[in-house]
């Protein structure tokens, strides 16, 4: 019998050898030299059924803190929001989950389609003049965003102002090596951007970073630090973050030229991190820079309004070494994902939930900082994060919460380059959360701290 | 009457989802966020109701062709079918909801099941070590390609900066290269489609980093050289790199690594069955030789006894390409898919794939052009230069094909190709569907010869027909502006 994947019927090889003209299938395989062929079977297990792979699948997935046994406030870059159940009954559908890039657009109007309603939407959200199609994720979004600065003032210098995501940094500093671009992060700042030390760091860079809400939360006025950026004919990347903007100034407020993020959570749950959906917004002049798909408006042969993937000569399969990046295959379908939720939320949906995140950070931060040995270190303005100071290591406070049934926050000791200490933990609220799971982790840290 | 944009279904007052009321005592935003940081103006997103979010995506997702639909034979992507087990694996809560900055004791089954999918790539591959970072292929190449440099850097040997790249290569590779720093140097295929070994040397050097290499290639035959090749490359001190692209052919059949590459990438969206959707979500994991295995990205997946940890701390590392552990939900299908089909299922996998390739050659060169004749692998290249002079181009019958129900192969590619129709049917099709498009092809062509103008305006039926789009270019509209298409 075949394996159910593969629909050949029995005797249809020896008809097809017979059209092919071979005697045997072996003979296909006359240009592959007899030394290089494995000769074997390879060394995996035999085929199995599907509720043999749904018994260990599920073993594994039960060996992971899953959501039913646990509350959790963790964020760090990935947020747990509320995706409405249409969101994957639509996107599950056959015809965008088993569809490849809509090069065909005759018959990939659906997906083109939904492109455009999610650039339409990112624009509309950020302020900024337009969106591409998806990157990676928000890490390499800004990695695309610093080359593309590179590459159009023609500079080698990459200026990270205030506390940048540990891992966006890294992800950064990964592509920039390889073309000989410097990043430079500030050793002084604490918790927010050291405007001076920007300032003194501005000549000679081909942009200025800057993340808000930034990684511990606190939302900045990156205005200024743009405004200095453009002075010195720098460009101004804002590394933002998509469910903040109902409530706050915009990238494009802020003076921002390229502005990038992290979309996973909009519309896909935290998924280990990944797919995840990168963020990647500009101004018009850029257009012909940037990396990755753009879908535009068109009219077909009768007029009949019409989607297309345009300004192609930007990309690897037509420039090759000359494209403005190697990027191929991006996170279409979570763009997707990301366009029913933004339709289904709508503004008031959108708002609602910024604001819940906001009002309920605030609550905990209140009720955690009123426990005793706690303290927020930073007095800065928050969204729905903040640090909180602990009495003991932040890993013992997170080790012993968890055998309560609570992941508190993120240990900010995880991340060496931060210099923060062991004593502080990122907490991270959103709208899911209700008063009892709020007012429970803070009856467990009390706990935690009597010991 | 063109589909209407979600924008252009808004009613004011409809919404699709409903947020619980607050239930912590509120300050009010204006306390809580300061003047200078509010935004003064709303976005203008689409209010609509839950049954009109639903009809709209449902009728626009019925104008995309899809696999599981009908052919998709668009050489290189290989489009085959995607098992639904794997969808409902990667669902489970366990994986979809767990948080990727969870202690390292929360994700202990996430980590188990990585380092699975690990050890079968590298059975597969031949290669040992193995980062599941990149997130698609292209991703892939250029993590290769920062390993190559920093290998070479770490040898002392800062002037190998030269990748060398065969004219017939995808475009992410001399785009990944460019990517990297350092410079692709392009070498001519010879008159079989195949690497031209002379002009290999006379490009081979003291420069040379590496050569990237699809094997088969993409013209869809076996470097039947690839012991010379790799010979070649390495006396020059240079690394060999597989282009994974065409990894479908070789399962269970050739490993990469024993044929003298020292690193490569796997598309799992293509090879290992995880759906396109689109576009994306792909994975590109990368294989590498042992003692390269020092510069794959940090963090690296290490086993301690029975415990999993990621390793950040790794000095001779490219760094960091992606923001978290890459694309886990991704990882989680093509491992289900691995274990499903056995090693026996993958090896029949791709018997069945050179099978059916084989087979469409067979029965359509009689009526299209073959630059370079078979035995194909997995995929092969047409040529419709006849068809060209009689009328029609490779656009034309990839676009006629559409009026059939079939997605068009891919055109145009190779570039070393006159009108190319590049091929490729995977192992998911039956031979009732093979035997259909041979019909329809042959049809295409008999229809060239005689009404050559019914071709060159195809497609007929589809949802739109031939797009402009040269004046999508001109006139950029990249979004719905609310002012221009109200009403």
């Amino acid at each position: 019998m075949q394996h159910p994947f593969i629909p050949r019927g029995e005797g249809e090889e020896a008809q097809m050898l017979e059209a092919i003209g071979v005697s045997s299938f072996e003979t296909l395989l006359a240009p592959i030299p007899q030394h290089v062929r494995l000769g074997r079977w390879l060394d995996l297990p035999e085929p199995q059924s599907e509720y043999q792979i749904a018994r260990q699948f599920e073993a594994l997935a039960a060996l992971n803190d899953v959501p039913s046994r646990f509350t959790s406030f963790l964020g760090a870059g990935a947020y747990d929001h509320f995706v409405p159940a249409a969101v994957d009954h639509l996107s599950f559908r056959s015809e965008f989950y088993t569809a490849y890039t809509p090069y065909q657009a005759e018959v990939g109007q659906g997906t083109l389609t939904t492109i455009f309603e999610f650039q339409s939407m990112l624009a509309e959200l950020t302020g900024m003049d337009l969106a591409n199609a998806s990157l990676y994720d928000g890490a390499s979004a800004l990695a695309e965003a610093a080359l593309l600065a590179a590459s159009v003032t023609g500079k080698s210098k990459i200026v990270v102002a205030g506390p940048l995501h540990p891992n966006y940094l890294q992800v950064l500093e990964t592509y920039c090596r390889g073309q000989g671009i410097e990043v430079l992060c500030d050793p002084s700042a604490d918790g927010v951007i050291n405007r001076g030390w920007v300032r003194d760091s501005l000549p000679g860079a081909a942009a200025v970073v800057a993340q808000s809400p930034n990684f511990f939360g606190l939302v900045e006025d990156v205005s200024g630090v743009f405004a200095d950026a453009r002075s010195q004919d720098a460009k101004a990347i804002q590394v933002f973050l998509p469910h903040a903007l109902p409530l706050y100034k915009t990238p494009a407020d802020m003076g921002a030229d390229l502005a990038v993020g992290e979309g996973l959570a909009l519309g896909s749950p935290p998924s280990f991190g990944g797919p995840a959906l990168g963020l990647f917004t500009t101004k018009l002049e850029y257009a012909r820079h940037i990396p990755g798909r753009l879908v535009g408006e068109t009219v077909d042969r009768n007029g009949k309004r019409a989607f297309v993937m345009t300004l192609r000569t930007r990309e690897q399969d037509i420039r090759r070494e000359k494209a403005t990046s190697n990027i191929c295959t991006n996170q279409a379908l979570l763009a997707l994902r990301a366009t029913i939720y933004m339709s289904m939320l709508g503004p008031q949906g959108m708002r609602d939930v910024a604001e819940q995140c906001l009002e309920k950070a605030h609550y905990l931060a209140e009720r955690l900082a009123s426990v005793k040995g706690f303290a927020l270190p930073y007095k800065g303005t928050f969204f729905q994060e903040f640090v909180v100071q602990t009495p003991r290591p932040a890993w013992e406070m997170i080790a012993e919460a968890r055998a309560r049934g609570v992941l508190p926050g993120v240990d900010l000791a995880r991340f060496p380059g931060l210099q923060t200490g062991t004593n502080r933990m990122l907490v991270c609220v959103t709208e899911k959360h209700t008063r009892a799971d709020l007012d429970g982790l803070v009856e467990v840290m009390r706990e935690a701290v009597r010991g | 009457m063109a589909e209407k944009l979600i924008f252009e279904r808004s009613r004011p007052g409809t919404r699709g989802a409903l947020i619980a009321p607050l239930d912590v005592p509120g300050k009010g935003v204006d306390a809580l966020v300061p003047p200078g940081l509010r935004r003064a103006v709303e976005p203008v997103l689409p209010e609509v109701s839950e049954p009109v979010v639903v009809r709209h995506f449902t009728n626009l997702s019925v104008l995309n062709h899809h696999v599981d639909k009908d052919f998709y034979p668009l050489g290189s992507c290989t489009m085959k079918y995607n098992p639904k087990i794997n969808d409902r694996m990667a669902a489970l809560p366990g994986f979809a909801s767990l948080h990727p900055m969870a202690p390292e004791a929360s994700i202990q089954g996430a980590l188990a099941l990585m380092w699975e999918l690990e050890r079968a790539l590298a059975e597969i591959t031949g290669l040992p070590a193995i980062s599941l970072q990149p997130a698609a292929g292209a991703q892939g190449e250029l993590t290769a390609m920062l390993i190559a440099r920093a290998y070479h850097r770490s040898r002392g040997d800062e002037a190998r900066v030269e990748v060398v790249i065969p004219d017939s290569a995808h475009g992410t590779n001399p785009a990944s290269v460019a990517m990297a720093g350092m410079k692709a140097v392009e070498v001519k295929s010879n008159a079989e489609g195949r690497l031209d070994l002379e002009a290999l040397q006379a490009v081979l050097g003291p420069r040379t980093a590496a050569m990237m290499l699809t094997n088969p290639n993409t013209v869809g035959i076996f470097e039947r050289r690839i012991d010379e090749i790799a010979k070649l490359v390495h006396a020059a001190g240079g690394l060999m790199y597989l282009d994974g692209a065409n990894m479908n052919a070789l399962v269970g059949l050739v490993r990469p690594g024993d044929m003298g590459f020292d690193m490569m990438h796997l598309n799992l969206h293509k090879t290992f069955s995880t759906p396109h959707g689109g576009g994306g979500p792909g994975a590109g994991p990368v294989a590498v030789r042992s003692d390269l295995a020092p510069f794959l990205p940090a963090p690296t997946l290490v086993r301690d006894g029975d415990l999993y940890r990621l390793e950040e701390n790794r000095l001779m590392s490219v760094g960091r390409m992606h923001g978290f552990a890459g694309n886990f939900l991704v990882l989680v299908r093509a491992l289900a898919y691995i274990r499903s089909l056995g090693a026996s299922g993958l090896a029949e996998v791709s018997h069945q794939a050179i099978l059916n390739a084989n087979y469409l050659l067979a029965r359509l060169a009689p009526t299209y052009a073959v630059k370079y004749p078979g035995p194909c692998m997995h995929e092969f290249v047409l040529s419709a230069v006849k068809q060209k002079k009689q009328g029609a181009r490779a656009a034309d019958i990839s676009k006629r094909l559409l009026d059939y129900g079939f997605h068009a192969p891919t055109t145009y590619f190779p570039l070393i190709v006159e009108e190319a129709l590049m091929i490729e049917p995977t192992e998911s099709e039956p031979l009732g569907t093979l035997d259909r498009f041979v019909e329809v092809m042959i049809e295409i062509a008999a229809e060239i010869e005689r009404d050559p103008e019914n071709v060159r305006n195809a497609p007929h039926t589809t949802p739109v027909i031939r797009p402009d789009e040269a004046r999508a270019a001109r006139q950029l509209r990249v979004k719905w502006t609310p002012t221009r298409n109200d009403g």
